[in-house]
């Protein structure tokens, strides 16, 4: 085992963090080239990863700021657009080419994030859920009938770029960089204005600004999802970013933890995966599906995980302080609020 | 006489002259005039709905005044919003308490301290160096000034849990955290019992002498009041009735008035 001051270091963190990282995605390798999972469930895993990131990204303006947006598959839709019309447009070698489309998926979508919180973010509560459902629909209508997004046949013959890999790599960036947000100066603000406005503004934080920025922040990763979405497809559809995924996007928050990047991570692929592994229940499906949220809600209404966040060494060293202390066996389970 | 383009930069740490605020047709405040100096200590009292919460509430720019003119260390507060008026050097708690229940109590001091931190917001996603000794130098701060009521040990309870009179105290030391030139208690003993009160009659004194600030408080407990205050205003109906020494309120008829009503000779 490590010793005693080991896992209390931060560096020594970070390193068995990245070290638990780079396992998790090479035992995913194995296992694709193996043909351990086959190629159907290996495809699975990249709206899994994209949902994680909707996930997270959704809850950093829900469970960290406060707020309820219902507008989240609009950014997505913003992203996924730019990024695919984009790389239609460019010709360049897929390496550079697809990051670059992500990225500008991800600005276009922030800015389109901008843009909507400066009015919404006025409001609170149900009012600014339903100024950004509106927000959400206009975004649908205006891709209908435009020309250039394919109206209402789609945009069509994007090249698929996403693969397994990329997605990976872009689901731990984002994960990387908004938990790295929240515990700074300028997450603890946004968790704050949650916690009580007032008193925030009080201590001399601009509550408006860090609104914006928890705002375009969560838009710029729906923004990558869509992006990574568009060139999973191939092709896009207007249609798909309803309110309906807004909600689903909302459930996943809900159903994880509001406040808990965890829980968000856990919940989007339990729920990716269900109506997956349901499906040889055909048509019952759908009630299992909702059957298991209405039934997480009422036993659990905090959520999964509630606000508890997952910390590797955290774990490791209650597990440690378990078996030192008590003299049974390890069968150590976390008793998180 | 006109204060209303004043913009003299006053020996006074906060200047109020002619302050006023109506809520639709009822005049909360009217007149309202006071002068802090450095490190002195004030008390604000009155009966309930004086306008004393109010007039916190104008001097953060919680509430536009209708009337009147705030200087905060020479600034005029005109039009400004609460955030901007706390980086002028003034900072409160609330009668309510309005604290970050569901986070920890050191990260409560933490979120104060932000704009005592400069790093960006990419050297805080990256990680930089500068994130990592900003960061460490606030945890330290944060500490110390928890200590100041010795809850250098509560750190890492959330601050919701805390008993009553700890959630006052922790209100604060946030407030300090800001390192403020004026501090605006308002009701900072509702709810604590004597020996509580008289420590943190105590506390008060030692917090302006370790931290050469001026004080204004608003209170019920006249223990509380009369035994630190230099200086005392009463509050009625939006005007000021009354202000003197502890010595001079405690005897005046108009306060005594205000506070027990008028003796009918029959």
């Amino acid at each position: 085992m490590k010793k005693e001051g080991l896992l209390n270091k931060t560096w020594f963190r970070y390193i068995l963090n990245a070290a638990c990282i780079l396992l998790l995605f090479g035992l995913i390798s194995i296992l694709v080239s193996s043909g351990v999972v086959n190629r159907y469930q290996a495809m699975i895993l990249i709206p899994v990863g994209y949902n994680i990131i909707l996930a997270t990204s959704l809850n950093l303006a829900t469970g960290f700021l406060g707020q309820l947006p219902l507008g989240h598959a609009g950014f997505m839709s913003v992203g996924g657009y730019a990024s695919a019309l984009f790389s239609m447009a460019v010709d360049w070698p897929a390496a550079i080419e697809f990051p670059v489309a992500l990225l500008i998926g991800g600005l276009v979508a922030a800015v389109f994030g901008m843009i909507i919180g400066l009015p919404a973010l006025r409001l609170k509560g149900d009012y600014l859920a339903i100024i950004t459902l509106g927000f959400g629909e206009i975004i649908r209508v205006i891709i209908l009938n435009l020309k250039f997004t394919g109206g209402a046949f789609g945009l069509r013959g994007i090249e698929n770029h996403t693969t397994l890999t990329s997605t990976f790599v872009w689901v731990v960036i984002s994960l990387f960089v908004i938990f790295a947000l929240i515990k700074s100066r300028h997450g603890r603000a946004i968790i704050a204005i949650r916690e009580n406005e007032i008193a925030t503004e009080s201590v001399g934080i601009s509550t408006t600004y860090y609104k914006m920025v928890a705002f375009s922040v969560s838009a710029f990763f729906a923004g990558i999802a869509g992006g990574l979405c568009a060139h999973y497809l191939t092709l896009l559809n207007a249609g798909d970013f309803g309110f309906m995924r807004s909600v689903e996007i909302l459930v996943m928050v809900v159903l994880g933890g509001m406040g808990s990047i965890i829980g968000s991570v856990v919940a989007a692929i339990v729920l990716t995966l269900l109506p997956e592994l349901l499906r040889g229940f055909s048509e019952y499906r759908l009630i299992i599906y909702s059957l298991l949220l209405v039934i997480m809600m009422i036993f659990r209404p905090s959520g999964l995980f509630g606000r508890y966040d997952f910390s590797l060494s955290n774990s490791l060293l209650k597990i440690k302080g378990k078996i030192t202390n008590s003299s049974r066996k390890k069968g150590a389970t976390h008793h998180e609020s | 006489m006109n204060h209303e383009s004043v913009q003299n930069n006053s020996a006074y740490i906060l200047d109020v002259t002619n302050l006023g605020i109506d809520f639709g047709g009822l005049q909360a405040l009217d007149d309202f005039n006071i002068q802090v100096k450095d490190r002195e200590i004030v008390g604000l009292i009155g009966p309930n709905g004086a306008g004393k919460t109010t007039i916190f509430n104008l001097l953060t720019s919680v509430y536009q005044p209708s009337r009147g003119n705030i200087q905060v260390t020479g600034r005029s507060t005109k039009g400004k919003t609460p955030h901007e008026v706390s980086q002028f050097g003034i900072a409160r708690t609330f009668q309510n308490i309005r604290l970050f229940k569901n986070i920890s109590v050191i990260d409560n001091v933490k979120i104060a301290l932000h704009n005592g931190m400069k790093y960006s917001m990419l050297s805080a996603i990256l990680r930089l160096p500068s994130y990592w000794r900003e960061e460490k130098a606030a945890t330290k701060l944060a500490l110390e000034l928890l200590a100041v009521f010795n809850m250098q040990d509560l750190a890492d309870q959330p601050a919701g849990s805390l008993p009553y009179g700890a959630q006052r105290r922790l209100e604060i030391v946030r407030a300090l955290a800001t390192n403020p030139k004026v501090l605006l208690l308002d009701e900072p003993a509702a709810g604590m019992n004597p020996s509580e009160t008289a420590e943190l009659m105590s506390t008060i004194r030692d917090i302006r002498d370790q931290f050469n600030m001026a004080i204004v408080l608003i209170e019920h407990d006249m223990s509380l009041v009369m035994g630190i205050c230099e200086r005392i205003l009463v509050l009625n109906y939006g005007l000021i009735i009354a202000q003197g020494t502890p010595e001079e309120i405690k005897n005046s008829p108009v306060v005594i008035e205000a506070y027990l009503g008028q003796q009918r000779g029959e």
